[in-house]
């Protein structure tokens, strides 16, 4: 069993628009991959399906084998990273409590376990061991959005889904999150399904890139697949300037 | 002057009234704001319900106070217990109202990664929006308290006790210095807890790291 997840056949629509048709698709276990798209096009519902946030109309998902119509959803969910544009981070919680929150949620961590936990999740994402006992709003966007990966992979998850997770940080914290992320990747051999709407880092990040358009996926395949043969113009204009 | 002067001239008398009116309020206080608090949450999971209930307690505040009192003796007699119930019910107005609003306005985007992170809906509402709803949740609590303290004075119309049993005594006998001493000390109870109730609230909001 290589699959970390499988679509089949899963359509999806919010009201009378259809966000999501008859797709299907699967990850390999270890697999980067980037779906990218216009706004509107689905992509974040389709992420929003593995983690169960978003239910099918019709079709299944399936996550390590189970079948989420089947499996409670809550105890999957704590075994799937997620992380979002702007982190989300609970502006309540200090940084540790943040990075420590998944894990907490099934048994109650001593002090211990939430300062060594945090110190090593901190050091994952690259970030001083002193800013553990901080709010959110003390800390940079930059900073927000590597405690928010770090609150993501605190429970060692098999998968980690993120939406969009660098939109709000800056061209150069960007670029070193992307590097960080990539080198994560290597380390821990998790497998990531990741959104974004910029191209170049589509490129960087992804193993496997998959293009969205009006609820279908339009194209897949990796950077040098796409570039040599788009399907049309529309991925043309997508992968334009590379 | 005069005032001072009747404060320390009949001082077991207005240490009686305060006393007394302490107790009515922090019974009302204590009612009104576990029942707003649990009916706020309540409704704040059920859309439909929270339009009926916030329009049946929109309607019962704008019943006048005096005559909302009238209406319960019938039922309750005179004396403390009606004056508590009467204070109860004008008071679940703000805690129910800011319960609400404050659990209605959690940013939806921070609800929702808590759910996809695999909390349940009892450490979502518990650890997540309650939290994030507190100073909302509390300048409400503020305000009730404030306004039960204030309205107690009226309760000794109906024969209940408290600062009111001064204000009374002094207009049917035509003392107002007497009608004012009392009304002060209302006035200085209601500002002393609000200022007690801001340094908690001062305090919770540094727990939560809002500033």
């Amino acid at each position: 069993m290589n699959k970390a997840i499988e679509i089949r056949n899963v359509s999806a629509s919010y009201g009378d628009h259809e966000v999501l048709r008859q797709i299907t698709l699967a990850v390999e276990k270890g697999e980067f991959l980037v779906i990218i798209g216009p706004s509107g096009c689905g992509k974040t519902t389709l992420l929003k399906m593995i983690n169960g946030l978003v239910l099918p109309v019709e079709g299944e998902v399936l996550v390590e084998g189970e079948r989420l119509s089947a499996c409670d959803l809550t105890s999957l969910r704590r075994r799937i990273g997620y992380a979002v544009q702007g982190a989300k981070l609970f502006p309540h919680l200090t940084v540790e409590d943040n990075i420590c929150y998944v894990p907490g949620l099934d048994k109650k961590l001593s002090k211990e376990d939430r300062r060594k936990l945090s110190g090593k999740m901190l050091e994952l994402v690259e970030l001083p061991a002193e800013l553990a006992k901080r709010f959110p709003r003390q800390l940079s966007g930059g900073q927000k959005q590597r405690v928010g990966i770090a609150r993501a992979m605190a429970a060692s998850p098999d998968i980690l889904l993120m939406d969009e997770p660098f939109g709000a940080v800056d061209e150069i914290t960007r670029r070193a999150l992307q590097g960080e992320l990539l080198a994560l990747q290597k380390k821990t051999g998790i497998t990531i399904v990741f959104i974004t709407h910029d191209i170049e880092e589509a490129f960087k990040l992804g193993s496997r890139i998959l293009i969205m358009k009006d609820g279908v996926i339009w194209q897949e395949g990796k950077k040098e697949e796409l570039l040599h043969a788009p399907r049309d113009g529309f991925v043309k204009q997508l992968i334009g300037g590379m | 002057m005069q005032i001072i002067h009747i404060l320390w001239e009949r001082r077991e008398f207005f240490m009686t009234c305060l006393l007394e009116h302490i107790r009515i309020s922090l019974t009302a206080v204590v009612c009104a704001g576990v029942l707003g608090i649990l009916l706020g949450v309540f409704i704040s999971g059920h859309k439909k319900l929270a339009g009926v209930v916030l329009g049946v307690i929109n309607v019962i505040y704008t019943i006048p106070s005096i005559s909302l009192l009238g209406f319960l003796i019938p039922f309750t007699g005179i004396g403390n217990k009606t004056a508590i119930i009467a204070l109860t019910v004008y008071g679940l107005l703000p805690i129910v109202r800011n319960t609400h609003t404050g659990l209605m306005n959690v940013d939806a985007g921070i609800l929702e990664v808590a759910e996809g992170l695999g909390s349940d809906g009892r450490q979502i509402l518990l650890g997540i929006r309650i939290p994030l709803a507190l100073p909302v949740i509390i300048s409400g609590f503020r305000n009730m308290v404030v306004m039960i303290i204030a309205m107690g004075g009226i309760a000794s119309f109906i024969g209940a006790g408290g600062l009111g049993a001064a204000i009374y005594r002094g207009i049917t006998t035509y003392n107002m210095t007497l009608t004012a001493a009392g009304s002060v000390l209302i006035a200085l109870l209601a500002l002393f807890s609000d200022w007690l109730l801001a340094r908690i609230q001062k305090a919770v909001n540094r727990r939560y790291g809002i500033e």
